[in-house]
């Protein structure tokens, strides 16, 4: 047992001895990233198992485990985990999990403790779980993150990022269907290796992102049919997990829609710019705001690169991520900066950041009864349509009870005003 | 459609058999069409999956409607539409707006559907009844849940159905207004569509006189069932498929076949031996009866009156059964009680004597004072009375009724931990029959077929009007009455186990559990509850009798011989009238129901206190919730005084009495009258707070305390303040006893949603400002940009030093005073042997509106009561197993400490409805509380005001430790 020094709460340490025996379970938050990063620790030696069940059980274990009122990622978290544990494919003994964790005032700080608590309830006490956050909330003497593998673990989320931007704008125009995962299969597999070799430096990076991008440039499509553009804002899980928001960007690629999915690369921006400005607000977190403007600036320019290679290299043909300063900008008038807990402004500026770009159809996904969401979400939705009138924005929520049939019903609502409108 | 003109039209219900239906129309359609190809297209949500399996063209239902009104009505400004689930609104002036109610709503034909079911009157019957309507009474609107728990005390308590039948249609008006309208006026000529708006002339006039629309703009047109349908057929005449009409039932009795078969649970039987063992097992738990006509001696009466349900039961001296009823209240239970009494004195004649009469349930109070009954017991011990007479040694006991669940823990002889269903998973027993009916079933025939289903239907567990559409789903795959009967009860189970129980395994339970209620009757839900558990059960055959059996039971353990019951010839010369008034005792108003009785006799309901009773309410026991809220008053009273006296030169800055503000008014309104401000504090909440600012809460699914806060908002600009001030805190108050002093999401940062949804703040300035209340010099820096900005070269930054300086001071002597008075109430109780109620929750839980007025009742049932705030102090920082980040909740951690290390003191934890922090704290209250023995209780709170159910709690609560104490005293 091992002790946090931030919380005093006892936690199952990850020792190194672990490090040979025991497999680490990652939740399937975003396919393609996460199993980039999974690829990139098992190079330095970790037993990785990216979670990829799905169906109703994976709910319904959750909702055994966690209270019912927590916020459905939490229910569906725990209840992959649970699931996993208890399908007699791992040796309790012989296995731990990891969860990403951002801090903060939203209840989502605490999906941690619910793990565990979960894990007592289902006599699973030995298994450890490992925090993996930014703020070093607790130490695991076996999973300690040294510079290099940082930077390797940012190139995945570049790498994802790009990948999860390539696939949305092929998928709905290719002539043989399925050409774009499959290549997003091969990419994920190449670039691992890849990370793995000594030589695989920043301009290596840059180079990938220009192969990445003819090669899905090669892919036979059709875009003669202007597809509607639809934007997926929202709690980061149900966002971008299919399993927590019913397969939506298949689904609107089905309506003969075109997803477009802000990345990762947005969120990691936020948490780390919060920082700064816990400064400017409050006077508060003087000491490391150097720290986080070094990282602020590396990353923005990092954006900055991708953004201009997507452009040259293809043409107009593909529409590249919003560059984070502008979507700071876009949010100003809107809503305070300060308002930092689960998405925060991001939600807001993620919208506007879409309209800027003439995407005016967007889904807002959250889970049922997300807190920061209605503020973000919900609440921002009549200045957001006030001053951008021609946008189109429904709120979906997810939740362990609410039905596809519903949430699809109203999908399906947006899309017929948005073709009216196109007409 | 051919061109406008409509060739044909029907409306029917399918009864979950859409593609049966579907087919049954075409056919009858067919010969109008003469076999020619024809423009199709579907609509509607069970048609969604019809269109994809057959490759029909689908339109969405409400995009439908719009290309229908504006191809016949182009000069509509706006349309309401009403159907089976869905509400929604298409506004048409300046760009098509269409609007859908989110997942969490209520107010449409299936709620109404369900509400007339509840008045035991036909929907026909319930518009003819709201005709008659005198008054309105309010109805949380926000969900059909909620709505149900608002009504059915109304009923209990004897009120007219005329009103309770227009005030429902009320509660759909103001759920469509408020929920879709979110802000935006609906003016201009309105089209009212679909069939509740088409069928229910009371509704009509509701939304007529709610929107203050004229003849000529309130339109109803004659095809107002057939929008969706006619929009289907404009829309498919744009697409340019057709089909013959043979074309088109041939692809969708091809389509029947192709179930996909999704989410489907095992049968509830395995083998035709396991359905007999199953019943044979059963059989065996009966209790002994005798027939009436053969009995003499005298004999003891058990009254249940249920929420839903009333049940009688009358034993002789050895316990054996001689009368028995169990009916649906028909919403009007004295009427019902007073004939079967009259039955009862019919069959006793002169033989049987009633020795002593007992009442339990809902209607425990209005009973009782009707007739005259000896003893009122609480339902829980009841029914536990009467479990342990089929299981002595039973440990575990679930009750299951129309509205309510409630479980019981036993340990050693007395109960342990009771736990009652929350406002929003009644999904109870009055569900499955509402479900059964809407189905066109009754009750024990749509339970028959659920239990021999092949395939029972995954439905959720989490709500009723989610699983409404979780049916519709099912329905859309395919699956029949059979399956969506069986999951149905497994939906039940699961939210008895998992939401009520909260058990993660069967174990929990222990090894004896017994089941009762009258929703245990059916078979599907025992079987789903055994399955579920994987143990068998004990289930009485008097499974729906026995609060009543249990009550008989207790009066005859009391030892009552002589009845006071009224007597067979004053029951025949009895009446019984209600009518309703206003409580004029204080500024809450409770609405009140009045019943006299034909001798004379008064019984008064829907009070919070005992002042609507005539009774003076003891000012002198200690109530800190009052206490607080006294603070508060006085405070305004001062501010109003000194606007009044000497009228600032700089303005007047208003607090919004909400939120927050709860717990840092005094530091706020010292720092602006230092700073030379008038300050106007916001009244406390009422009802009517609520609904003045209803309108622009763009998230129906927020806390109660949230979004009162718009009608506080709406309240200081009628007022005429000049600035409004409400920062956002995303930190709290640091009290150095927690991980981290976080605010929870929305009372940090409501202000940043009210800037972009309350119009009306644009007459004002909206001073919210990003704060650090935890350094002085860096607040004093913040507060000055923020009010130079708005009142400029108004204060200097000297002012503002001195100013924060004093507002800390206020705070801190204001936090100091509800700390003394705490321990102050502490002693009081000490030295009058009194009992401690903590009632914990947030600050702003002592708002009249939002607490209920549960401390008066907790005071009124003979307790001290403490706020969490005032008692926190005492105990120190708790080791708890999750993430203690907020301010609000290490002190609820703390107070809990206090009670648990205190066997004088308990702890009623308030929780506000869409309380997302309190899934998390609450398990951790619990813990603490139950780790030393102590019975944890949580009331959950929103709009809705059910002080029965408050009331069954809080006295179960007692009953529970009076039965601790009293093995106690046995064992010492």
């Amino acid at each position: 047992m091992a002790t946090s020094k931030k919380t005093d709460k006892t936690y199952v340490p990850f020792t190194k001895e672990m490090i040979s025996t025991h497999t680490i379970l990652i939740p399937n938050m975003l396919p393609m990233h996460f199993k980039l990063i999974a690829r990139v620790l098992e190079k330095v030696g970790y037993h990785v198992d990216v979670l990829e069940t799905s169906g109703p059980e994976i709910a319904e274990t959750g909702l055994k485990y966690v209270h019912n009122d927590t916020c459905y990622p939490a229910i569906l978290v725990i209840g992959q985990f649970l699931d996993a544990l208890g399908s007699g494919k791992y040796d309790p003994d012989r296995v731990a999990l990891i969860q990403f964790q951002t801090g903060g005032g939203c209840r989502a700080s605490n999906y941690i403790y619910l793990l565990r608590k979960a894990l007592e309830k289902a006599g699973l006490p030995q298994v450890p779980v490992i925090s993996m956050s930014l703020s070093g909330i607790e130490r695991h003497p076996g999973f300690r993150i040294s510079v290099p593998l940082m930077i390797k673990l940012l190139y995945a989320v570049f790498y994802g990022d790009l990948l999860l931007t390539l696939v949305n704008q092929t998928k709905p125009y290719e002539k043989n269907k399925g050409d774009a995962e499959a290549l997003a299969d091969e990419w994920t597999a190449r670039l691992a290796d890849e990370m793995d070799t000594g030589g695989h430096n920043y301009k290596a990076v840059k180079a990938n992102y220009r192969k990445m991008i003819h090669s899905f440039l090669e892919i036979p499509t059709d875009r003669s049919v202007k597809k509607t553009k639809v934007g997926i804002v929202g709690e980061i899980y149900v966002k971008y997990s299919p399993l927590g928001n019913n397969g939506l960007a298949d689904f609107l690629v089905e309506e003969g829609a075109e997803p477009v999915m802000p990345g990762l690369l947005d969120f990691c921006l936020y948490c780390v710019y919060n920082n700064i400005l816990d400064y400017k607000l409050y006077r508060m977190n003087g000491k490391v705001r150097a720290l986080y403007k070094i990282a602020y600036k590396y990353l923005v320019a990092r954006e900055r690169d991708m953004i201009d290679i997507m452009n040259e290299e293809s043409d107009g043909v593909l529409m590249p991520p919003t560059l984070f300063t502008h979507t700071i900008d876009l949010v100003q008038g809107y809503i305070g900066m300060g308002v930092k807990m689960g998405e925060g402004w991001l939600l807001t500026a993620e919208m506007l950041e879409l309209a800027d770009k003439g995407v005016n159809n967007i889904v807002c996904t959250q889970p049922f009864g997300c807190l920061p969401n209605h503020i973000c979400g919900k609440g921002m939705m009549k200045p957001i349509k006030a001053k951008n009138p021609d946008i189109n924005i429904v709120a979906i929520d997810y939740d362990a009870g609410a039905t596809r049939v519903n949430q699809e019903n109203r999908i399906k609502l947006m899309l017929a005003n948005a073709k009216e409108q196109s007409t | 459609m051919q061109g406008d003109e409509i060739i044909y039209k029907k409306y029917s219900r399918h009864m979950s058999e859409v593609r049966k239906k579907t087919l049954e129309l075409i056919s009858e359609a067919a010969p109008l069409m003469g076999g020619e190809p024809v423009n199709v297209s579907m609509s509607g949500s069970a048609g969604l999956g019809i269109a994809e399996s057959t490759g029909i063209p689908f339109v969405q239902e409400v995009f439908a409607t719009g290309e229908v009104v504006k191809r016949l009505e182009p000069d509509t400004t706006a349309v309401i539409e009403l159907g089976g689930e869905d509400a929604k609104i298409i506004f048409f002036a300046g760009g098509v707006d269409e609007r859908m109610n989110g997942s969490c709503a209520g107010g449409t034909g299936a709620f109404i559907d369900q509400m007339a079911t509840l008045l035991d009157v036909t929907a026909d019957e319930m518009d003819e009844l709201s005709l008659g309507a005198t008054r309105i009474y309010p109805i949380a609107s926000r969900c059909g849940v909620f709505a149900k728990t608002d009504i059915q005390p109304l009923l209990n308590q004897g009120a007219r159905k005329e009103d309770v039948a227009a005030s429902i249609y009320q509660a759909v008006v103001n759920q469509t207004i408020a929920g879709l309208a979110q802000g935006r006026r609906i003016t201009g000529k309105v089209l009212f569509l679909g069939g509740p708006l088409y069928y229910n002339k009371g509704l009509r006039i509701r939304f007529k006189e709610t929107l203050g629309l004229s003849d000529e703009e309130a339109i109803f047109p004659d095809y107002a069932l057939y929008a969706v349908a006619m929009g289907a057929a404009v829309y498919g005449s744009r697409t340019g498929f057709s089909a013959t009409p043979d074309e088109i039932s041939e692809k969708i009795r091809d389509s029947i076949n192709s179930y996909t078969g999704r989410d489907r649970l095992p049968p509830l039987f395995s083998s035709k031996e396991e359905y007999d063992e199953f019943c044979i097992r059963h059989a065996g738990a009966d209790v002994a009866s005798i027939d009436i006509a053969d009995y003499t001696g005298n004999a003891w009466l058990g009254i249940d009156c249920g929420s839903t349900t009333t049940k009688l039961a009358l034993l002789t001296e050895n316990r054996e059964l001689i009368y028995t009823y169990y009916s649906s209240n028909r919403g009007n239970p004295v009427e019902l009680i007073r004939e079967r009494l009259g039955e009862i004195y019919e069959l006793c004649g002169d033989r049987i004597k009633i020795c002593g009469s007992a009442v339990t349930g809902y209607g425990e109070e209005l009973i009782k004072n009707a007739f005259s009954i000896d003893v009122g017991v609480v339902e829980t011990i009841a029914h536990y009375t009467a479990a342990s007479r089929f299981c002595p040694d039973v440990d575990f006991i679930l009750d299951i009724g129309g509205q309510d669940i409630k479980c019981f823990k036993i340990k050693n002889g007395a109960i342990d931990s009771i736990m009652l269903n929350e406002a929003c998973s009644s999904g109870c027993g009055s569900f499955i029959e509402t479900f059964a009916r809407s189905m066109g079933y009754d009750i024990a025939d749509f339970a028959e077929r659920g239990l021999h289903a092949k395939a029972p239907v995954n439905l959720g567990s989490r709500c009723t009007v989610f699983m409404n559409s979780s049916v519709k789903q099912s329905q859309k795959d395919g699956a029949t009455v059979e399956d969506i009967s069986a999951g149905l009860s497994v939906s039940v189970v699961k939210n008895a186990i998992y939401k009520v129980i909260r058990a993660g395994s069967a174990d929990e339970l222990g090894e004896h559990v017994v089941v009762q209620g009258g929703t245990f009757y059916n078979d599907a839900v025992l079987r789903a509850f055994e399955r579920e558990l994987g143990k068998n059960v004990i289930r009485p055959a008097i499974a729906g009798l026995m609060g009543a059996y249990g009550a008989a039971l207790y009066c005859m353990d009391m030892g009552v011989r002589e009845s006071s019951i009224i007597s067979k010839e004053a029951l025949a010369s009895f009446t019984h009238k209600s009518k309703s008034a206003v409580c004029g005792g204080c500024a809450n108003h409770c609405r009140l129901t009045v019943n006299t009785f034909g001798d004379g006799k008064r019984f008064i309901s829907g009070n919070q206190c005992q002042r609507g009773l005539g009774i003076e309410v003891s000012e002198e026991i200690p109530n800190l919730h009052a206490k607080k809220r006294d603070m508060f008053e006085a405070m305004r009273k001062e501010d109003d005084e000194m606007a009044k006296i000497s009228p600032s030169k700089k303005g007047t800055v208003g607090l919004p009495l909400a939120l927050g503000m709860y717990e840092l008014l005094p530091l706020w309104n010292e720092l602006f009258r230092n700073l030379g401000f008038d300050v106007k504090i916001s009244n406390f909440s009422t009802r009517r707070t609520y609904e003045k600012g209803q309108f622009s809460i763009p998230s129906d699914t927020a806390c109660y305390p949230a979004k009162i806060m718009h009608g506080h908002i709406e309240e200081l600009i009628e007022d005429g303040v000049d600035a409004i001030f409400y920062p956002c805190l995303t930190y709290n108050v640091d009290e150095h006893k927690s991980d981290n002093h976080y605010n929870c999401p929305v009372v940090a940062y409501y202000s940043e949603l009210l800037a972009g949804n309350v119009d009306d703040l644009a007459k004002v300035k909206f001073l919210y400002p990003f704060l650090n209340i935890n350094d002085k010099t860096e607040l004093a820096r913040e507060l000055y940009t923020a009010i130079d900005g708005a009142f400029p070269h108004s204060v200097t930054k000297a002012d503002m030093k001195r100013a924060v300086a004093a507002a800390y001071g206020a705070y801190e002597a204001h936090m100091d005073e509800v700390r003394r008075s705490g321990e102050r109430a502490i002693e009081y109780a000490h030295a009058h042997n009194m009992p401690i109620m903590i009632l914990a929750g947030r600050p702003y839980h002592i708002d009249p509106e939002i607490g209920h007025g549960i401390d008066k009742l907790a005071v009124s049932l003979g307790f001290v009561v403490l706020s969490e705030d005032s008692v926190y102090h005492l105990a120190e920082r708790v080791p708890v197993r999750i993430l203690n980040q907020w301010t609000y909740h290490a002190r609820l951690y703390r107070a809990a400490k206090y009670a648990s290390l205190h066997d004088d003191t308990q702890l009623v934890q308030l929780v506000s409805f869409g309380c997302g922090v309190d899934a998390i704290t609450t398990d951790e209250v619990r813990s603490i509380l139950e780790g030393s023995g102590k019975l944890y209780t949580q009331i959950k709170i929103d709009e809705i005001t059910n002080q029965g159910a408050v009331k069954i709690r809080l006295r179960s609560l007692i009953g529970a430790l009076e039965r601790k104490q009293a093995d106690k005293a046995a064992n010492a």
